[in-house]
């Protein structure tokens, strides 16, 4: 029964997280901007933009400069979170390749530093004024899921572990519309629970930064006004 | 609100403690009905302002990618929060970059989302009230659009975007600012922000000419409307009269005459200015822009110059190929525009142009970058030309220059306290607190290194230095025009010279 609704609550979260977010990156993506807007220095070409936006997704570039503290922790957790997302592919495929092995040993105590990031983000929050100031209660919650998510994760690879093979028999049911029974204990039951819920709030949260950045006019443009002319469409109508 | 005091930081960047309705309050006159009617707005408050502010906030959202997705991603991170040099001076925390924006967002949540529509409180979201509107009237008239914040930002979440669009939505509801929308008005009307007409220019520039035969025996001309002319400079108005913007001006024709150059100015686009970009509106900033492609046209010329003006360059620069383009009848050989720095800078490398730099040995310098030009543009062919260009002209002509606080030049650079359309007196306390962070910085070198002089080439930075820098300790004349400075140190051929020997010695 328990993994029925599992089963279903997966359908329906990745419905809503793939379908909410291809809407909104289509929308992003449809927006004209009207003016060359970069933050100067910008790259001059095309191929200057792309590393420019690897930098800033890859090593948070912008970020360094402002604060070394939410740096810090933000690249911390956002980088040990792709290594923990990478190393959670294995419970999907039927065999594990090369490279998941070898990220394994990472990847496991990632969890430890994504936590440690997040904790860190989260005491900045309470603790610095200013940034208190602007926290609503859902920067509070989601740095919360994201908590309980990890210590969920961690307590089970670290203090009492679950039944690993059923839960990937689970997940790979799921591909193939085949409900699978999941193990009885509360802690995978709480982990999965809380990330349909990360799933389900992506698409109409602050999450939305994920796709966003790279939209960003201020980031994503070429500082070339001079040698080539920009026209947004509904701007061109106005020449008439 | 208001208080009227005057900042003491121990460092340029210092990071005050939260003074929570420091600035409440405080805001700059409204336009009257005649000014809003004339540039296309309601003339004041209607009854149905909130359908007419909601309707301009989702149109904005489907023309403008920035306001789009800007409204959406930020994760209140906080690395804005200490950025913006009016929360520095104010310590008011709806000052922080973040804070300003989401005195929108919270609305635009509560309207267009669906957390901030089923549970605004988790989310922060907020009914639009006229309380709201006020709120918004009197802080997104206390930024500069200076873009400080965009550098920090993780996303590059620019507050300027922000503070243009809710600008437009008070402009859209007849909430407009005073002095912006006059200024605009006038230069519909006659050509330039001042009112200056044709007549009275063409005086001004007369008498120009006399100051500067009485001064070095040579015969400078500064063209008003002349067709065939090669370069049209189009510089802002401040240049025909404030001090030391006309200093510049006549800078600018030195430079001109000894390059051998035919040029001229234009009575009917006789403004670089461009407060179109202040309020947001994008036909308003066209229509201004229009009048440069039209004198450009009418009088036949080559190229474009502009003279120094920050957030004029940067329209100029950013925009003017988008809003008056294409150039395609202009010289091909040139970029258009192509800012007066360039122009002298390329001059000085030929080797056309001589100083004497010990004319300006009476100053140590330093150069406050001004933010639409550090931030928002370019000058010459490589990523931050527009730092290195007016340094190299000022250590050309000058041999004593020193840099302020990395953390406050270049993109870090700090506003004047004055731009983005509030170089108003109803907000003169608003900007000399704004203008803590950078007086401070210079203070620094003053002590360290005896700077006495501080160079820009922005005319709102000049004015607003002109009248905040008494209150920190420094003359008035302690702003200069980086062409004033070229002005000083450069031979004209024929000059006469008490020591060109010495300038000789020094080729």
């Amino acid at each position: 029964m328990l993994s029925t609704i599992y089963a279903l609550l997966f359908y329906a979260a990745t419905i809503l997280f793939v379908v909410g977010l291809a809407r909104r990156i289509r929308k992003y993506a449809r927006t004209p901007a009207p003016l060359k807007i970069p933050t100067t220095p910008a790259p001059i070409t095309r191929g200057g933009v792309v590393l420019r936006m690897l930098r800033e997704v890859l090593f948070f570039e912008s970020l360094f400069k402002s604060n070394k503290w939410i740096w810090l922790f933000g690249w911390t957790f956002h980088m040990a979170l792709w290594l923990i997302l990478a190393r959670h592919i294995r419970y999907f495929t039927a065999d594990t390749p090369l490279w998941l092995g070898l990220i394994q040993p990472f990847g496991k105590y990632a969890g430890f530093a994504m936590v440690a990031g997040l904790a860190g983000l989260w005491a900045r929050r309470v603790l610095v004024d200013r940034i208190r100031y602007i926290s609503n209660p859902s920067d509070h919650l989601i740095l919360v899921l994201l908590i309980a998510i990890g210590l969920s994760g961690l307590t089970m690879k670290f203090v009492a572990h679950t039944d690993i093979l059923a839960v990937k028999a689970f997940m790979r049911g799921l591909f193939v519309l085949q409900i699978n029974p999941l193990p009885t204990d509360p802690l995978i039951h709480i982990h999965l629970a809380l990330v349909v819920l990360l799933m389900i709030i992506f698409p109409i949260s602050k999450l939305l930064h994920a796709p966003g950045v790279f939209f960003s006019p201020t980031r994503n443009q070429v500082d070339n006004p001079r040698e080539k002319r920009h026209l947004a469409p509904w701007a061109a109508k106005l020449e008439g | 609100m208001a208080d009227g005091e005057i900042p003491k930081l121990d460092d340029p960047l210092q990071v005050p403690c939260l003074k929570p309705g420091a600035m409440d309050g405080l805001q700059p006159f409204l336009a009257s009905p005649e000014h809003n009617a004339k540039l296309g707005f309601p003339g004041e408050l209607l009854p149905d302002w909130k359908e007419r502010a909601l309707a301009k906030m989702e149109e904005l959202a489907s023309k403008n990618r920035a306001f789009q997705v800007y409204l959406d991603i930020c994760v209140k991170c906080g690395a804005c929060t200490d950025k913006c040099h009016y929360f520095l001076g104010t310590a008011d925390p709806k000052n922080m970059p973040v804070a300003r924006q989401d005195l929108l967002r919270s609305v635009y949540r509560r309207y267009f989302t669906f957390a901030g529509k089923y549970f605004p409180w988790l989310v922060g979201a907020r009914d639009l009230t006229e309380e709201v509107l006020k709120e918004w009237y009197s802080y997104y008239h206390q930024c500069s659009e200076c873009r400080r914040c965009s550098v920090y930002c993780p996303y590059g979440i620019d507050t300027a975007e922000i503070t243009m669009a809710a600008r437009e939505i008070l402009a859209s509801v007849g909430m407009g600012q005073k002095y912006a929308n006059e200024i605009i008005g006038k230069v519909h009307d006659v050509g330039n922000n001042l009112g200056l007409n044709p007549k009275a220019l063409r005086a001004t520039l007369e008498d120009l000419e006399e100051d500067i035969e009485d001064d070095t025996g040579v015969s400078v001309r500064l063209p008003l409307d002349e067709k065939g002319a090669d370069i049209l400079l189009i510089t802002p108005s401040a240049d025909f009269f404030a001090e030391p913007h006309i200093d510049g001006l006549i800078g600018y024709a030195k430079v001109f005459h000894q390059a051998g150059v035919s040029w001229t100015l234009s009575s009917y686009a006789s403004e670089a200015a461009n407060f179109g970009l202040f309020i947001g509106n994008y036909e308003n900033m066209r229509l201004v822009s229009q009048r440069i492609r039209k004198a450009a046209l009418d009088l036949g010329v080559k190229r474009i110059i502009f003279g120094e003006c920050g957030h004029a360059w940067r329209v100029a620069y950013s925009y003017l190929n988008t809003l008056a383009g294409p150039w395609d009848f202009l010289d091909p050989n040139y970029p258009v525009p192509q800012h007066i720095l360039e122009f002298t800078w390329g001059e000085i490398q030929k080797g056309y142009l001589k100083f004497d730099k010990s004319q300006n040995d009476h100053m140590t310098l330093t150069y406050h970058d001004s933010c639409n030009v550090a931030r928002g543009s370019r000058m010459g062919d490589t990523p931050g030309g527009q730092f290195e260009i007016p340094r190299n002209v000022i250590k050309a002509v000058c041999n004593n220059y020193v840099d302020m606080d990395r953390d406050t030049i270049h993109e870090s650079t700090v506003c004047c306290g004055g731009g983005g359309g509030l170089l108003t007196d109803d907000l003169m306390d608003l900007r000399v607190k704004g203008a803590s962070p950078r007086m401070t910085a210079l203070q620094q070198v003053s002590e360290s290194d005896g700077v006495t002089h501080m160079a820009a080439i922005c005319a709102i930075c000049k004015t607003q230095f002109s009248k905040v820098m008494p209150k920190y300790g420094y003359d008035m004349d302690s702003i200069v025009s980086v062409h004033q400075l070229v002005s000083n140190a450069i031979i004209l051929d024929g000059q006469e010279t008490d020591d060109a020997d010495a300038a000789e010695a020094e080729e």
